[in-house]
């Protein structure tokens, strides 16, 4: 049920993103060095709230959910940026672009690549 | 020599396996930035400052701080001070309580966070957390007997505008300060630049990497008071940053600042570590509700 709810909220943070925000493409789109760096920085930044499998917590959504991996990638990279103060998703601002495209990169890859050693 | 090494590969290896997820932190220590600690996390830091003195012992003053993501848009931080001063003591020199909140929920090309800060601080308080009004060098060459004498209650409030470009964090920080026992107001100002050393990641897993650098320049200092607006005998430094954020949650800073006038101390040596811990919060409504 708690897993229920948090993939709807998910979906609901996902549909709020700005509509201009949706058209950008991600530059890093299939790159598989970024699918892994992405990896990286969701282990480093996200993981805690989200879950080291990115199954979602008590608090977040799932990061591993169809909502995400059918989301317009500029989406994805409006609510990194911005987050979801009020809703308790910090802003993500402080990470470069790169990095956060990076993140979108790999929350969208259809064969993410294992965690690294 | 080769002691030393060893002991210092095995404090940077422990540093770089505790647990704990992370922030991305910027260089500032005087500057503050739009970006709020995260809901949940608690950050843990010590910042010493050694300052070259004129006319007194040279002094090593620092800061304790705890800071805490309340909401995504409101982050509090506690602070406890002290110093010691060469050819004189070693005192505690008070406390502070601040908050900063976030007015606007989403990312603008200037970001404004406002910001307020009750002091209970005494006299002998030197870590120039931030230079206001007519601060200068000669203040901190009083005894820290004498010093100490002075209780102060101050309200300081700020008004942080952030903007971030092209990966490039530009901030500037206006400084309102009164000591409620006096009528004056006392101004100051803090600008900061910074930049990550890399934008991208690289794909695996690194320490001394570029991208967990970052490197700038602050500029702070005072603008007089309400009755005595302007730079004449003020204070203004210009400090270089570098912090490096390991994976682990640990941030290491470093910023040699120099005076930019004669009121100034000539040179100033700050450092700092942090840990953050990711959801601080949730841990303890846990443990108090005895739930594993």
């Amino acid at each position: 049920m708690l897993r229920f709810a948090m993939a709807a909220l998910g979906a609901a943070l996902l549909v709020r993103a700005e509509a201009r925000a949706a058209d950008s493409a991600n530059p890093y789109g299939g790159n598989t060095d970024a699918v892994r760096a992405g990896r990286k920085l969701v282990a480093r930044h996200c993981a805690s709230c989200h879950g080291e499998d990115g199954r979602g917590g008590r608090s977040a959504p799932p990061l591993d959910s169809v909502a995400v991996r059918r989301a317009a990638a500029g989406d994805l990279f409006w609510l990194l940026t911005n987050g979801d103060l009020r809703a308790g998703m910090p802003s993500w601002s402080n990470l470069p672009d790169a990095r956060r495209w990076q993140i979108v990169a790999f929350l969208q890859s259809p064969d993410p690549p294992p965690p690294a050693p | 020599m080769k002691l030393k090494l060893n002991f210092m590969f095995i404090i940077l290896g422990g540093l770089a396996a505790l647990p704990g997820g992370a922030g991305a932190e910027t260089p500032y220590f005087v500057t503050y930035d739009h970006h709020l600690e995260e809901p949940g996390a608690l950050e843990i830091a010590v910042n010493p400052v050694y300052a070259k003195q004129r006319g007194a012992g040279d002094f090593l003053a620092g800061w304790t701080e705890f800071e805490y993501g309340v909401k995504g848009w409101w982050t509090m931080e506690f602070y406890l001070t002290g110093q010691t001063t060469r050819l004189d003591s070693t005192l505690f020199t008070g406390t502070r309580w601040e908050n900063r909140f976030r007015p606007l929920m989403r990312e603008h090309r200037i970001n404004p966070v406002l910001y307020v800060e009750i002091e209970r601080i005494n006299g002998a308080d030197k870590i120039m957390r931030g230079v206001v009004g007519h601060d200068g060098e000669a203040d901190h060459a009083e005894p820290n007997r004498d010093a100490r004498e002075e209780i102060k209650n101050e309200i300081e409030t700020k008004l942080i505008l952030s903007s971030n470009f092209k990966g490039w964090n530009i901030a500037e920080n206006l400084i309102a300060e009164k000591n409620l026992a006096e009528t004056a107001w006392e101004f100051g100002y803090a600008v900061g630049i910074s930049r990550p050393l890399a934008l991208a990641a690289r794909p695996d897993p690194c320490l001394l990497c570029p991208e967990n650098f970052s490197a700038g320049v602050e500029v702070y200092g005072g603008l007089g008071t309400h009755e005595a607006f302007g730079f004449r005998d003020t204070s203004h430094y210009l400090g270089l940053l570098l912090a490096w954020d390991l994976p682990s949650g640990v941030a290491l800073r470093v910023s040699p600042a120099f005076g930019l006038n004669d009121n100034s101390h000539r040179v100033l040596l700050r450092w700092g570590v942090s840990y953050e811990i990711p959801q601080f919060g949730r841990a303890v409504r846990r443990a108090f509700r005895g739930r594993p």
